[in-house]
């Protein structure tokens, strides 16, 4: 019985990879508990560890933790990644809500039908590069400084390296125009415990795979 | 110039509603400037007022602010409606997102096709009564408290509130298998400064009509 946080969901991305980041940016460890079939979310809905019935879910200092906002605000806070007073919190805030849009629209492309995927791709890159980018680039523009809010990290450089990796997986040159969000790529992914999350054989998981998908639908069915 | 936070949405519930209902559960008064036209949308987005071009946006102590949930949690902390601490404000922060999911989809069924309305409907109802109410009617049975976290009023209150009522305007009755929820509903709509958002005439919106679909669609444009 570790003191380890444990990590209830599917073996993939999904909704608990943000959590995974922020733990792992954290330096903290935890173990995984991974939903194969419906029995397995069946088994956890009936003993009463699913608040809402639904996965996430976080065993982490005596509770379980679900919806995958919260877990990612207890975890933020409480390992110091949320600035240092409510205004950079608002900031770290309305950065993280919205990697959080974009992310969800990268999440979903690959439960598209096929006939609707070039169309969502072309939704995603758009946003990302008109929408999104822009303001990051802008922000780290303006102060020139190493993160995004308060010259320390906090969960919206995490979650912007996060994101800024997913669209790449999408479009590889998509930062082409942001030379600034480019560095910042560097920097955070150098960063010790990110460099660490970043090397093959890290609990971070890879892209769903097309031919993934009808397991993990089946589970949820 | 006033010291009041300003909103910046169209004239209704949409993403705004929330933060209405605790603006004033805070005893905060509050400035509303509505978007009508496609072209005040665009205006704003012009000025660079709004961070991702989207609204809601509200000017609050020197900031434009945008993404609810952001603004949300903000207002909350500042007025003391986010509990003692990190645990209390993750019962909190569960609690909501459970009801932000549930009113999320009672938000959007006028905007969707007529002929999904029944089954939408449906959903919404098997929801509340199956996912989400029972949960906030274990809570208060469990401890017997007033209040939903902590023993003392909170924004997990006032958002239940507002999910319950909204619910209620979809299926009257659906409270009806839940004795703590609607002793709870009495309760937090006696709190003195939501029962006078619950009045007439306050800046509460009513449910979206179709007058207000249309608009809304004009405007953002889908």
């Amino acid at each position: 019985m570790s003191g380890k946080p444990k990590l209830h969901y599917c073996n993939a991305r999904g909704r608990m990879e943000t959590i995974r980041w922020l733990l792992a940016a954290a330096g903290v460890e935890f173990e995984e508990c991974f939903l194969q079939t419906k029995d397995d979310l069946t088994k956890l809905k009936k003993d009463g560890s699913l608040l809402f019935q639904q996965v996430p879910m976080v065993e982490i200092d005596g509770m379980k933790l679900v919806q995958s906002k919260a877990i990612a605000n207890y975890i933020a806070a409480k390992y110091n990644l949320c600035g240092k007073d409510i205004k950079e919190k608002a900031l770290i805030d309305m950065y993280v809500e919205a990697l959080a849009d974009l992310n969800e629209l990268i999440m979903m492309h690959a439960f598209q039908p096929a006939d609707k995927k070039e169309q969502n791709l072309a939704n995603i890159v758009d946003k990302a590069t008109n929408r999104y980018f822009p303001v990051y680039e802008k922000a780290l523009k303006d102060h020139g400084q190493d993160f995004l809010v308060g010259n320390q990290l906090s969960r919206a450089d995490v979650q912007l390296l996060e994101t800024l990796l997913m669209a790449e997986e999408c479009k590889p040159d998509i930062l082409a125009k942001f030379p600034r969000l480019q560095s910042f790529k560097a920097r955070i992914s150098n960063i010790p415990a990110i460099k660490k999350f970043l090397q093959p054989g890290s609990q971070r998981k890879a892209p769903t795979q097309p031919e993934e998908i009808p397991g993990l639908m089946k589970i949820f069915q | 110039m006033a010291g009041k936070p300003k909103l910046y949405y169209s004239k209704g519930r949409g993403r705004m509603e929330s933060i209405r209902w605790l603006l004033a559960a805070a005893g905060v008064e509050f400035e509303e400037q509505f978007i009508e036209t496609r072209e005040d949308l665009q205006k704003l987005q012009k000025d660079g007022s709004l961070l991702f071009q989207q609204v809601p946006l509200v000017e609050i102590d020197g900031m434009k602010m945008v993404q609810s949930r952001a603004i949300l949690s903000y207002i909350a902390a500042k007025y003391n409606l986010y509990g003692k601490d990190l645990k209390e404000r993750a019962w909190i922060d569960m609690y909501v997102e459970g009801t932000t999911d549930l009113m999320g989809m009672i938000m959007i069924l006028p905007f969707q096709p007529a002929d999904q309305k029944e089954n939408n409907l449906a959903l919404i109802t098997e929801r509340a009564k199956t996912r989400y109410f029972p949960v906030y009617e274990k809570a208060l049975k469990d401890h017997g408290h007033d209040y939903l976290v902590g023993n003392k009023l909170s924004w997990a209150d006032i958002h239940v509130l507002e999910a319950i009522l909204m619910t209620e305007e979809c299926k009257p009755d659906i409270l009806s298998t839940f004795p703590q929820l609607q002793a709870f509903k009495g309760r937090i709509s006696n709190v003195p400064t939501i029962k006078k958002f619950l009045q007439p005439g306050s800046q509460r919106k009513p449910p979206p009509d179709e007058k207000y679909v249309a608009a809304v669609k004009k405007i953002f444009n889908f």
